[in-house]
């Protein structure tokens, strides 16, 4: 039975946008064009916005449970994509999953998606990996769309141009039944990053020294698009690692305007268009940037120059310093919130007011999840491990079975385990732990992840966040170590 | 959902920032069935030491505070992961307002979508809550939603929910129910969408 609302839908804004030609009136951020684009209609400050495209997870069960309690259908199932990543088993995958619980959620997935038409990349699947890798390794990323998923790190496939943004449980079920979302309009952040990025710098530093500018929360209620040289200069895989954590600045997307890079990259991919199409899709996309003179609500600028190799020392990505600083005290922060919470930080972490972050011991590294699991990455790291050993145990868990292949035909996988780490399957791994790879209570590991939380990568386990030859140089010594320092053949 | 309109009930104050949804509920609870009871995960790794001893310090597991229905906490609480288990988690445990200077955006809106109020406040007053709160424990605070006030502990504070959010929780409305309404507008939308721009319709690809 329809609900009569307060208000009677008022359309919106005629867009300008059908079409490859350019914007007129007032100059425009890439956000809003793509916004604009996709405004089915507005109602009490809220906007219906179509979604392009939908990836689920093995934790839509959720959604599912509460479409068949409703007795609803699916709207777009060919707009849905399902894949296998958060509980999946990375050895051992000829074996049947040895926890039933952990079996049952990669279970529930193939048959939610089954029952649905939903198109499902699943654990079989020669093309299963984490969804922000795959999405974009498919080509089903791409510039202009609107991308949502119930996952928080969906902000990655805004490195192509797109909105992408996570979502909880119900906004899945939401976007399941209508294919839709209501939306309030988000503000505009613009982080500008100058000149270039000093050798041995990645994507990861760039990142972190933006969370640790702008705060954890810095980026809330925002929508940042990241421009400057030092980001047009920056590969698609880079540009995934700096959107992947914009999220982790509290910004729910974070988006670069698609160029040459951008084409290129995803020209051939199994769902890019094809034919006739793709020259139309490369003049639509030609118009997908913030116009000259385009106002954001905020605006913060930094110098690449000035970006070192980051790790972080604290329980919040906020808490991230250049590899030559040192832990800060936490008598120094002026705000008695912060200087609790560094304490506590500090009490979690096992580490001291003022200690070098150099030299701080390890047990244990992480090479993987959606933020650092491209073949890039893992080319970066292998690169410092190479003729090495590593000190410590650790895993590196390629973000795709297409990654996989890729590193092992490069020979990378050999570096790897000649290093003594294990060379596993692809999934979410020891980022979440959510498919029982975890790190030990008390143990220190460095990861190229996303998130340093208290128990994130297991009960009492210290996280340190850093970029792929960061993780490597520290498996090397055993001890945070600045990458610089290492001789890596190029 | 559960219709929300006004709450009075004791008030716990939680005397943390960013406590991310990783802390509200950790990931290896997140495949239980929602029957289970999310109450039984909520802050798990904080209330209980790892031999499942219930921590005595820790806010909600002291006598006045057993039964809040609020919570007031430091700024960005709930950012992080998109889990909706961290909502279900409070709700379950009959919290049903948290008070704070900022939320994470996901949580924020995951919040709402299950008769949670996140209620945004200034900075200060909500440390000055917070001491209320822990001077006298066992204060109960009210939330009015339909005139957007936070009154309790000799201050009235006004706050502010999307006017949209604010009728969907009033009136305990299905989102889907009220979308579906416009399934002709959404469909006519679509056709043109993808007229615009052929590529986008997946079902032409592989």
């Amino acid at each position: 039975m329809p609900i009569e609302g307060p208000l009677a839908p008022s359309p919106v804004q005629p867009a300008p946008t059908v079409g490859a030609g350019p914007d007129i009136g007032a100059p425009t951020t890439l956000f809003e064009k793509i916004w604009r684009r996709h405004a089915i209609l507005e109602r009490d400050g809220q906007t219906l916005l179509w979604i392009d495209r939908h990836f689920a997870h093995e934790g839509s069960f959720h959604a599912f449970d509460k479409l068949r309690a409703g007795g609803r259908p699916v709207f777009a199932p060919e707009q849905t994509f399902g894949v296998a990543d958060h509980y999946v088993p990375t050895r051992d995958r000829d074996l049947p999953i040895p926890n039933p619980e952990i079996a049952n959620m990669v279970d529930l997935l193939s048959r939610n998606t089954g029952e649905a038409g939903i198109r499902l990349f699943g654990l079989d699947s020669p093309d299963q990996g984490i969804v922000h890798v795959i999405g974009p390794e498919l080509g089903l990323t791409q510039p202009g769309l609107t991308i949502v998923c119930g996952d928080s790190h969906t902000s990655t496939h805004g490195a192509f141009g797109a909105l992408a943004f996570g979502i909880g449980a119900s906004e899945v079920a939401h976007v399941l039944a209508t294919q839709c979302l209501w939306q309030r309009r988000p503000k505009t952040l613009r982080v500008t990053v100058d000149g270039r990025l000093h050798r041995g710098v990645s994507a990861k530093d760039v990142i972190l020294a933006v969370i640790a500018r702008i705060g954890a929360n810095g980026g809330a209620g925002h929508v940042i698009e990241y421009s400057g040289p030092a980001i047009r200069s920056l590969s698609m895989e880079g540009r995934m690692t700096l959107c992947n954590m914009s999220i982790e600045a509290g910004a729910r997307a974070g988006m670069v305007a698609p160029d040459e890079t951008t084409s290129a990259w995803l020209q051939g991919r199994d769902f890019a268009p094809t034919g006739d199409l793709w020259p139309m899709a490369l003049a639509d996309w030609a118009t997908l940037r913030s116009d000259p003179g385009a106002v954001f609500d905020r605006e913060v600028r930094l110098d690449a120059a000035g970006i070192a190799p980051m790790v972080t020392w604290g329980t919040s990505p906020e808490d991230a310093a250049p590899i030559d600083g040192a832990v800060p005290d936490p008598a120094s922060f002026a705000d008695a919130g912060k200087r609790g919470q560094a304490e506590r930080s500090l009490a979690y972490m096992g580490l001291a007011p003022g200690q070098p972050l150099t030299g701080v011991g390890i047990d244990r590294v992480f090479i993987g999840s959606c933020t650092n699991s491209r073949i890039e990455d893992l080319r970066a790291a292998a690169a410092v491990l190479k003729g090495r050993t590593s000190r410590v145990p650790g895993i590196v868990s390629p973000g795709s079975a297409r990654v996989k292949r890729q590193a092992e035909a490069e020979g990378l996988d050999r570096v790897f385990t000649a290093a003594g780490l294990e060379w596993r399957d692809a999934g979410c791994s020891m980022c979440v732990g959510m498919n029982g790879d975890l790190v030990p209570p008390g143990e220190r590991c460095a990861s190229t992840s996303n998130r340093n939380f208290p128990g994130r990568q297991g009960p009492g386990a210290r996280t340190h966040l850093m970029s792929p030859a960061m993780v490597a140089a520290a498996a090397v010594t055993g001890r945070l170590t600045d990458v610089r320092t290492l001789t890596v053949e190029d | 959902m559960q219709p929300f309109t006004v709450l009075t009930a004791v008030a716990a104050p939680l005397e943390m920032a960013n406590v991310d949804t990783d802390q509200i509920i950790p990931a290896r609870f997140l495949k239980k069935p929602r029957a289970s009871g999310y109450d039984n995960y909520l802050f798990h790794d904080l209330r209980f030491d790892p031999d499942g001893r219930e921590n005595p310090d820790f806010i909600l597991n002291r006598p006045p505070f057993r039964t809040a229905r609020i919570l007031v906490t430091g700024p960005n609480f709930g950012g992080g992961s998109s889990r909706e288990g961290a909502v279900y988690a409070l709700v379950d445990a009959g919290i049903r307002a948290v008070v704070a200077a900022s939320f994470g955006d996901i949580f924020f809106g995951n919040a709402l979508k299950n008769g949670l109020l996140p209620i945004v406040v200034p900075a200060e007053i909500a440390t000055a809550l917070r001491a209320a709160l822990v001077a006298e424990p066992g204060l109960e605070l009210t939330v009015d939603l339909e005139r957007q006030v936070l009154r309790g502990a000799n201050r009235e504070v006004l706050f502010s929910i999307d006017p949209f959010r604010r009728e969907c929780l009033l009136k305990g409305i299905d989102e889907i129910d009220l979308t579906l309404q416009y399934r002709e507008r959404i469909a006519a939308f679509r056709d043109a969408h993808w007229t615009a721009r052929p590529w986008l319709r997946t079902s032409a690809n592989p």
